[in-house]
């Protein structure tokens, strides 16, 4: 039962592997841009393991901000994943510390969207932690081959090709299909033009700057369009 | 030493914050203000990188015709935007900053 779980958590996650080699892949070719070591390029990506994160890691260490900086952008970029371990967490109550922990170190993005959908579906919860670390363990591995993939590719390609522009199409076809409600389309267009505005304060501040600026636009555009939704009727959203 | 001090603390505070609530159910409940701000994180982080890599050259506000990364991110907005298709939308940018580049040598 726990190897057909596991299996099964594996198989589940391959469709989005295909989607996660190319990053790995870009991420690999960026950190030896920004000039980190071999070592530092692939242990970063077991060590934070979140790609987002260490794609911006790559640009800010390249632009030689500070330490500070760089640390409070990892951890605000990746904070969303306290909303995936609240998610997940009544369906691993029963599990020891070391599944937790051992399960915790494996929650990404992707191992999220499957397990979440698995721990849903069913009624029987005693092996699904088998899926989510088939599921989790997958990702990890495609991680780290990619990784170091891209090192090797990044270490051979010449600057002149401008695969540091992949940083940027990257986020956009992330970002792009993401803006499908008006709150979330000013959220992005006010903290980019924040982060132009801003690019030449000290220490690459403008990214968390920017962020801020982002997230309140967001918050502010959405309350009101709630209030208003709730004096106008019919409701719409 | 820099980077490696860098990926540890970053390192901690991601998996701080993936154990949060694995451990801490019962004991507290993510505050509604910061669970409606969450989903604004994505959007405003990405594109607080994407916007100066596109308009800004060398520091400097560019936005004309010349300026391939612009060209180039346009085509892939508009290209992510209808496909949704990532490695499309990186393929079409890039192929598209490489010809600017070979026809303006940029």
């Amino acid at each position: 039962m726990q190897t057909k779980e596991f299996w099964a958590g594996v198989k589940a996650e391959l469709p989005l592997l295909i989607g996660v080699f190319p990053f790995g892949l870009i991420y690999g070719v960026l950190a030896m841009g920004a000039g980190l070591s071999t070592t530092q390029a692939q242990v970063m990506s077991s060590i934070v393991f979140a790609g987002s994160s260490q794609f911006i890691a790559t640009q800010l260490i390249g632009a030689g901000a500070p330490a500070t900086i760089l640390i409070m952008t990892i951890a605000i970029v990746n904070l969303r994943h306290a909303l995936y371990s609240a998610s997940l967490a009544p369906y691993m109550k029963k599990l020891s510390p070391v599944w937790k922990g051992i399960l915790a170190y494996l929650l990404t993005d992707e191992a999220y969207a499957v397990s979440i959908t698995h721990y849903e579906r069913g009624v029987d919860f005693q092996f699904k932690h088998w899926f989510f670390l088939g599921a989790g363990l997958g990702l990890w591995t495609t991680w780290q081959v990619s990784t170091a993939v891209g090192i090797f590719l990044g270490a051979v390609v010449p600057p002149g090709w401008s695969l540091d522009f992949t940083l940027a199409l990257t986020f956009i076809a992330l970002v792009v299909p993401r803006l499908e409600d008006s709150p979330s389309l000013a959220a992005a267009l006010s903290a980019g033009v924040t982060a132009v505005a801003a690019f030449n304060l000290p220490y690459k501040l403008g990214i968390l700057v920017s962020a801020f600026v982002g997230i309140v636009v967001g918050l502010g555009l959405e309350t009101r369009k709630t209030i208003s939704g709730q004096k106008g009727a019919p409701a719409r959203k | 030493m820099k980077i490696w001090l860098i990926m540890v603390c970053g390192g901690l505070f991601t998996y701080a914050t993936r154990l949060s609530f694995i451990v801490l159910l019962g004991k507290m409940e993510i505050p509604v203000w910061l669970q409606r701000s969450l989903r604004f994180v994505p959007p405003a982080v990405l594109s607080a990188i994407i916007f100066p890599e596109l308009l800004l050259h060398t520091g400097r506000l560019d936005i004309s015709f010349y300026n391939g990364r612009l060209v180039a991110g346009l085509l892939a907005i508009l290209v992510a935007w209808r496909t949704r298709n990532t490695l499309l939308t990186i393929l079409v940018g890039m192929v598209t900053l490489l010809v600017l580049q070979g026809i303006f040598k940029f």
